[in-house]
């Protein structure tokens, strides 16, 4: 990785857990929900790190932690070398200034009682920020940006259809020139042809004012289409980052190989070439996570030594870095096709697992 | 197709000609009067399947799929809505069943399986007791046989530890096994069509593709005609024979799943296709269709595409804003519902597809 | 549980013992004397310092009490000692002992009446939504709903028993007696008053009812019951209803408890002794060891239904079981 002083956001070893309550009459903790266990992330400027995984695997946890919205537990986060874990709430206020958020539900996320005009103004009276030519002329400027009609000031959310709506919040985001946005989940509410729309927007905008976007999202091939950077998540722990070209094509954690091969392709020919890899069973419970690597439940590389003792994340290669005590060198059937597979070269440093998938099977 | 005109509640088959196919929707619409308007949903979609064959139908929100789903179910309130059109299955109408009739096929011929099954499946009741109920209102079976059939087929749809599982409550379940119950609810009479409303896209990736998985194992054994309703073109691909692509409450096109991806010939499906991100490919810029859908209440007069279709100028006489195009065959087994030349089509597919096959693996 | 019991004792005691008003003047008859007042505060306990008064109030509840034990002719009160009310001269346990079961009964027959009718109400109401049957009942619970309770029942003793002579004049004994003694009677004197009670309380539920069946109607499990074929029935109250009788229980709950203080206007209207009458009586005749008991008898119930409907809650709905 790059020099840590550059980086826009850094993140290391943050914990996240929750208190588990029991009911009745006297509410006891009796355990805790470690939704995230010790991650290390960082975003450079200009940079999108894309940051997926399922549910239940801390991704949505880590994009709240990074803005203070939840309160981490332990770690570090950086914006712009400046710690924040330890700031108060008002000392944070010009930290919300660098740094904003985009929501995944653009129905909830805006305030029905408050104008369009009113949402987005609102980052420039809270920061008591005066704009050139006013709030408003500002707020307008901002709108047609974004795709919204200007003359939209005075009208309500629920005027609005979901994709509008996005952009409402995305104008509300980019109002400050925020260095950093962490967008949760930003298109997976809305229809194929709206997103498609909403992900360009995204792009034109970070090279327009040089944003850094910490993307969260589960679908696979909309974080390829962002980002610049990926990091797999699962179960509160990190398994695997690369360069986006990377991790698509030669991804390392058996994890990765599941998840890119359980992504249908929308292309029959393509669809059928592919040998997939079926997971079994479901996400173990965080607040009972398995011993040593999260995943070994699920994984089929599973060995004993998977149970005994945590992997640690390596850089294998240079921006490469898995989790994993046996990672699959070998070129995934499950990602690309036939005629690309010899263009592709070994992982140097990685060795050659003693068995491949052992559930491994036809599309 | 000289039936197709049969007057309305006629349910016997005997007369029927046995060319219909095994499920036949024919100029099915439905509308719901709200105080803001009529709410076009479905507009005279009509719909054909083989027996043994998956039908994906395809399209976003505010389409119509959803409701073109329910209505072959039956499960549009007939008292709210207004319906019109015919739904044929094996030679049975079904549009103007009395309800009891309606019911004895909902669950027995046809069954469902929906989006979320958390909330689709009863809170309050064991999961076991669900399946049961659904055996002995269609069969009269002991609740000790109908356990049995509940518990072997819990086990084919892959619960683990079934005997202990049978009795729990939904909420004890993930949302894979969810939806596993779900699954076998739906196939636990055997029916012959197995509508599924978009049942992967509440789950994540790798239990989605374990859904997909059980849904194709299944059909193959146990011949079922399966209607898949989804708006993700990946999912499709995977499974379907043949796919129709709905937009703004109307069928636009129409063909075998291959045809589909390799010669689509609609603008909106060639806009779906550039709109998704690729997991195979790596692509500067998507190009998305401009602009947002239809109003159910306010349809454009023509073509329900042509305010985001780019090539409407294309079709003289400013056709496609006036004048409802139809649904008609281009090549055999292929219907596109679009003013353009078939030829014009073709180039703009084949050089937008030419676009869309540029992009890294 | 057993501390909001505690603290609900406290406030009874000191909020009605610390009244600007003397209990031992009420009691001291017309010749008053300075001195014969000071021997009445002293046999009542009321010199002592308050806070032992509450002691001596909560060890009476055990123990039972004796009232200055010191004098001639000591006050005997036995456990659970409430207080003794001087102005009736007998415990507060047997005052309410007496009035309790006139309420429990009329409590318990007008719950029945109204949850039948309730529920069967709102869930016609529901399946006919929009419809005649639908915009009757609706008008029919409205009424209902907005009549005075006094309003109906002086309307049903002036008609039902005065004009038209269906029934005869509502007998004390006969409900004190309870239902076995004299089930005729009894059914002849209770049968107007369950009525207005459940008037009242029917239209609040038939609302309810059909409220909570039409919310959970657009739930997605109700439309997996009707794709599994079930019969619209079925569907309704098997899955429907159930899914909506969580509020229902709660309000019942509340309403029985609510009841179980005392209709106070039905039970003056019927001339019915129980636990309206006895705390009327009570606050008009400032006796205040009877007021305490009251209100700490008619809290309990409250306290007591809450936790009946938080366990019937664990009952109703597995989520909620723990486990």
């Amino acid at each position: 990785m790059t020099d840590a002083g550059k980086e826009v956001l850094e993140v290391s070893n943050l914990r996240t857990y929750f208190p588990v309550r029991s009911r009745g009459v006297l509410p006891r903790t009796i355990g805790q929900v470690k939704a995230v266990d010790g991650v290390d992330l960082a975003v450079g400027p200009g940079e999108t790190l894309g940051l997926v995984g399922e549910s239940g695997s801390g991704k949505t946890t880590v994009a709240r932690s990074v803005l203070m919205l939840v309160r981490p537990t332990s770690g570090s986060v950086k914006i712009e070398g400046q710690e924040i874990t330890r700031l108060s709430q008002r000392d944070l206020a010009p930290v919300r200034r660098k740094a904003a958020m985009i929501f995944q539900d653009p129905y909830n996320a805006l305030n029905p009682r408050h104008t369009v005009g009113g949402i987005i103004s609102a980052p420039f009276k809270i920061q008591k920020i005066e704009p050139e030519g006013g709030v408003k002329r500002a707020v307008q400027t901002l709108m047609e940006r974004v795709g919204l009609n200007p003359e939209h000031y005075n009208r309500y959310p629920n005027e609005f259809s979901g994709g509008q709506r996005q952009r409402i919040g995305i104008a509300r985001a980019v109002a400050l020139r925020p260095k950093l946005i962490v967008c949760d989940e930003p298109v997976s509410a809305l229809d194929v042809s709206i997103q498609a729309q909403i992900l360009n927007l995204l792009r034109d905008l970070q090279h327009e004012f040089g944003i850094s976007y910490l993307f969260v999202a589960h679908d696979l091939a909309v974080v390829r289409q962002i980002s610049h950077r990926v990091a797999v998540m699962y179960l509160g722990h990190m398994m695997e980052t690369a360069s986006r070209k990377v991790l698509y094509s030669q991804p390392l954690h058996p994890y990765t190989h599941s998840l890119l091969s359980a992504v249908p392709i929308p292309d029959p020919a393509r669809q059928r070439e592919r040998n997939r890899i079926l997971l079994e069973g479901d996400l173990p419970s965080p607040i009972n996570p398995p011993s040593g690597c999260v995943f070994r439940t699920r994984c089929f590389q599973a060995q004993e030594r998977c149970a005994v003792e945590i992997p640690p994340l390596v850089e294998v290669a240079p921006g490469h870095k898995v989790a994993c005590h046996f990672p699959i060198a070998t070129v995934p059937k499950s990602v690309v096709t036939e005629h690309q597979a010899h263009e592709l070269a070994p992982v140097e440093g990685v060795p050659v697992p003693p068995a491949g998938p052992d559930r491994v099977v036809p599309a | 197709m000289s039936t197709v005109h049969a007057a309305k509640g006629v349910s016997s088959g005997a007369t029927e000609v046995p060319e219909r196919p095994f499920l036949s929707v024919e100029n099915l619409s439905v509308k719901f009067p709200t105080e803001d308007g009529l709410v076009q949903a479905v507009d005279g979609v009509s719909l054909t399947i083989e027996q043994g064959k998956t039908l994906a139908i395809v399209g976003e929100s505010g389409s119509g799929k959803s409701v073109t789903a329910q209505a072959i179910m039956g499960l549009i309130d007939r008292r709210t809505a207004r319906m019109s059109g015919q739904v044929w299955l094996d030679g049975q109408e079904l549009m103007g069943l009395p309800m009891p009739d309606l019911q004895a096929i909902r669950g027995s011929q046809i069954a469902m399986i929906f989006q979320d099954p958390m909330s689709s499946l009863h809170p309050f009741y064991r999961i076991g007791d669900q399946i049961i109920e659904a055996i002995r209102v269609h069969r009269s079976v002991s609740k000790k046989q109908a356990r049995k059939e509940t518990i072997d087929m819990l086990r084919r749809v892959g619960i683990p530890a079934v005997e202990r599982r049978v009795d729990d409550f939904p909420h004890q379940l993930s949302g894979g096994m969810r939806q596993r119950v779900m699954i076998a609810m739906a196939l636990i009479n055997s029916p012959r069509l197995l509508i599924a409303d978009e049942p992967t896209t509440a789950l994540d990736v790798t239990v989605q593709a374990q859904i997909m998985e059980l849904i194709a194992s299944i059909q193959d054994e146990f011949k079922i005609t399966v209607i898949l309703i989804t708006h993700d073109l990946g999912v499709v691909a995977d499974v379907a024979d043949e796919v129709a692509v709905m937009y703004g409450g109307r069928v636009v096109e129409r063909a075998t799943t291959a045809a589909l991806y390799l010669k689509p010939e609609m603008p909106y499906t060639l806009g779906l296709l550039s709109s998704i991100p690729r997991m195979d490919k790596e692509m500067d810029r998507l190009d998305p269709i401009p602009g947002n859908p239809p109003s159910p209440i306010n349809l454009p007069k023509g073509c329900v595409f042509q305010p985001r279709c780019a090539y409407w100028e294309r079709v003289p006489d400013d056709l496609c804003k006036t004048t409802r195009p139809e649904l008609l065959a281009t090549v055999p087994d292929h219907m596109v519902r679009c003013h353009l030349e078939p030829e014009v089509r073709r180039e703009i597919s084949a050089s937008v597809l030419s676009v869309l096959s540029g992009g890294r693996s | 549980m057993v501390g909001l019991l505690f603290l609900l004792s406290l406030a009874v005691f000191f909020l009605f013992n610390l009244l600007p008003f003397d209990p031992a003047r009420l009691t001291c008859g017309k010749v008053c004397t300075p001195q014969l007042l000071e021997q009445n505060r002293h046999r009542l306990g009321l010199d002592l310092p308050p806070w032992d008064q509450y002691l001596a109030f909560v060890r009476g509840i055990f123990f039972g009490r004796i009232y200055a034990p010191d004098q001639p002719f000591p006050i005997v009160c036995h456990a659970p000692c409430l207080g003794y009310s001087f102005l009736r001269h007998a415990e507060v346990t047997t005052l309410i002992a007496r009035a309790l079961p006139v309420t429990l009964w009329l409590t318990l027959g007008g719950f029945i009446v109204w949850i039948t009718f309730g529920v069967v109400g709102g869930i016609v109401a529901a399946l006919r939504r929009g419809r005649w049957q639908d915009r009757v009942l609706m008008t029919v619970a409205l009424f209902g709903y907005s009549m005075p309770s006094f309003f109906i029942g002086l309307l049903l003793i002036f008609f039902v028993i005065l004009q038209l002579q269906w029934l005869p004049f509502p007998s004390a004994s006969a409900v004190q007696a309870g239902p076995f003694a004299n089930p005729v009677k009894f059914f002849q004197t209770m049968i107007l008053p369950w009525l207005v009670i459940a008037i009242l309380n029917a239209a609040f539920y038939v609302r309810l009812t059909r409220n909570q069946v039409l919310e959970t109607f657009g739930e997605d499990y109700v439309r997996t019951a009707r794709a599994k074929g079930l019969p619209e029935r079925t569907v309704v109250v098997k899955h429907a209803l159930r899914a909506g009788l969580t509020p229902i229980v709660t309000a019942a709950g509340l309403d029985i408890a609510y009841l179980m203080g005392g209709a106070i206007i039905t039970e003056s209207i019927f001339s019915l002794p129980g636990m309206g009458s006895l705390s009327v009586n009570a606050v008009t005749n400032y006796d205040l060891p009877l007021i305490t008991g009251v209100v700490l008898v008619a809290g309990i119930f409250i306290i007591a239904m809450n936790l009946i409907v938080d366990l019937l809650y664990g009952f109703l709905d597995p989520r909620v079981r723990i486990g």
